[in-house]
């Protein structure tokens, strides 16, 4: 599709290039080269406080909702090859096709229908048969349709939490993102809502691309193809997901997922 | 000094008293604090059960001459007159449509002030414009009043020429400026209160400001927004120096603002100004139509609640 190619991941999504983040005074991401491959899923690990969610928290520019935040270099966003964080480029364009589902579960205090719906209309779709087309695909994206398509006009609030994952899920799907970040998306959920989310993990990357920040590594290596392992604002080390568990090559990296540290 | 070593050595010799004893006077000094602190909490309910209870009491004996039903039905309020009517309904109909008026004016512009001061102003502007409407919360309501007859009546007459110059709709306009601080401090809160994920939420999904603010923001904090309204309509209800002055002081069922006509509160001012007997008939009705504004306030206190907890914060 592009001819933008990494000689790990093969052919390009996105990119971050001398990466540096900071909040305020405090340097949070120094020098971050991270490559994103085209419709693969990128795990970020590291322990608390490494940078992992203020990185992707970078790539649909979150950080910008708060005065004081400043971003460096490069995230290249492919095709377009244009750097997603320079000042010509517009938050709301890049946050239209760089979708997002938080840690906990934040719909909004609407139906399942217009929750879903909500990417849609603010895209000024208009059109009620289209709409609901796009609702129905994407609540049966994120697998929740069966669970759902009698109860479409329901409060968000009234499914349990692993529903209301999978909500957020549809909703950010509805709008047909290009990148779907996923920032722990599993965390506030049982067992039996994060294997199902997991699942759904691995179906979506037929369509696109996924980078997801998680705690929990056994999570990182069950869904991942690419592993970042991040610390104290650094990229330490990034590779396949079964050799950087398997055979990591920093020594910090081997700490981390052997369980000496984090 | 000689005093505390033998307290001490007491102690020593005698650990029994001294340890595991029943402390009566530190006892007592927490009944009295506890006491005390009652009495301060129970004098606000007492207050108000004994307002409620004259009320009642006052406005028994009025109804011992004047049926509840012709109170309620009668079109015309005349009780100070040789042949006196007592109904009720101008007084109601006077006090409903100035309030009416006045949150016409204070629900938009204190929800859009709230909006702006909860989503859109930095931290700069948001310090300075609150304290200005602060200063608008603390002027003083018969300054409202004359602002109303002499500056908004004229301007309105300009281009409604009809007016007369002791009108509802003048009053109404300018108790709602009045209570545009009310409406738009409590709708703030309630929608500064609205998580950051839920805001982000919305980001994330491409949203700007405006769509956050008001397809996600205003929703959420519908219960705190609907409270503020609330708060705004017994406030209108129970005004009275603003309407004493500037919507006139003849009782008149009408529902058209633009005429001039007497409040229930207009009306206990006007009475209660001059020297009516103690216990006359004129006199109880004051009582009479207290009891009713009470009523009015209380029944929008409970629909408020009723509101609150229905649309509660579920998020």
């Amino acid at each position: 599709m592009s001819n933008h190619t990494h000689p790990v991941v093969g052919s390009l999504k996105a990119e971050t290039r001398n990466f540096n983040f900071f909040y305020g005074s405090n340097h949070a991401l120094k020098n971050i080269n991270l490559p994103v491959g085209d419709r693969k899923v990128t795990a970020l690990i590291g322990p608390s406080g490494c940078g992992k969610s203020t990185l992707l928290r970078s790539f649909n520019r979150m950080h910008d909702l708060y005065p004081g935040n400043r971003y460096e270099g490069d995230i290249q966003l492919y095709p377009d090859n244009v750097n997603m964080i320079s000042h010509g480029v517009d938050p709301i364009e890049v946050r239209m096709r760089v979708a997002m589902v938080f840690q906990k579960p934040n719909p909004f205090p609407k139906s399942i229908f217009d929750n879903v719906a909500y990417g849609l209309r603010v895209r000024g779709e208009k059109n009620k048969g289209v709409i609901a087309d796009r609702v129905e695909e994407a609540l049966k994206g994120a697998a929740l349709w069966n669970e759902a398509k009698d109860r479409l006009n329901d409060l968000a609030f009234n499914l349990s939490g692993g529903q209301q994952q999978r909500l957020c899920i549809a909703r950010a799907l509805a709008a047909d993102p290009e990148i779907l970040l996923f920032d722990e998306p599993t965390s506030a959920l049982d067992p039996i809502a994060t294997a199902s989310i997991e699942q759904l993990v691995a179906e979506l990357k037929q369509k696109v691309t996924i980078l997801i920040v998680t705690h929990n590594m056994q999570q990182a290596a069950r869904i991942s193809d690419y592993t970042a392992f991040m610390y104290l604002g650094e990229l330490i080390e990034f590779g396949p997901t079964d050799d950087l568990f398997v055979t990591p090559k920093v020594k910090q990296t081997e700490d981390y997922i052997t369980g000496r540290f984090g | 000094m000689d005093n505390s070593r033998t307290a001490t050595v007491d102690i020593a010799m005698n650990p029994q008293t001294h340890r595991l004893s029943e402390k009566k006077l530190r006892k007592a000094k927490e009944k009295f604090i506890e006491g005390v602190l009652f009495l301060c909490a129970f004098s606000a309910v007492a207050t108000t059960v004994a307002i409620v209870a004259i009320l009642l009491y006052e406005a028994a004996s009025f109804f011992e001459h004047v049926s509840i039903v012709e109170f309620l039905t009668n079109t015309q309020w005349t009780p100070l007159f040789e042949n006196p009517q007592f109904g009720v309904m101008p007084l109601v109909s006077g006090t409903l449509v100035v309030a009416g008026v006045a949150l016409a004016v204070a629900v938009p512009i204190g929800v859009i002030v709230a909006i702006y001061l909860s989503e859109f102003a930095p931290h700069k502007v948001r310090e300075t414009v609150k304290p200005f409407l602060e200063l608008l919360e603390g002027v003083p309501t018969v300054v409202y009043g004359y602002f109303a007859l002499l500056f908004v009546t004229p301007m309105l007459q300009t281009f409604m020429p009809e007016l007369p110059g002791f009108n509802m709709l003048g009053a109404g306009i300018v108790m709602g400026v009045m209570i545009v601080p009310y409406v738009s401090s409590v709708s703030e809160d309630a929608m500064r209160a609205v998580p950051m994920s839920l805001r982000e939420g919305s980001y994330a999904m491409g949203a700007t400001r405006f769509q956050t603010a008001v397809n996600v923001v205003f929703p959420a904090a519908i219960s705190g927004v609907l409270a503020a309204f609330i708060l705004g309509i017994s406030r209108a209800i129970g005004e009275t120096m603003v309407v004493a002055v500037a919507a006139g002081t003849q009782p008149n069922l009408t529902w058209d603002p633009t005429e001039s006509a007497a409040t229930i509160t207009s009306y206990i001012v006007q009475v209660a100004l001059g020297d009516l007997p103690h216990g006359s008939i004129g006199y109880q009705s004051i009582f009479a139509v207290g009891l009713v504004l009470v009523l009015m306030t209380l029944g929008f206190n409970i629909l408020g609640h009723l509101l609150r907890r229905k649309f509660r914060e579920a998020y």
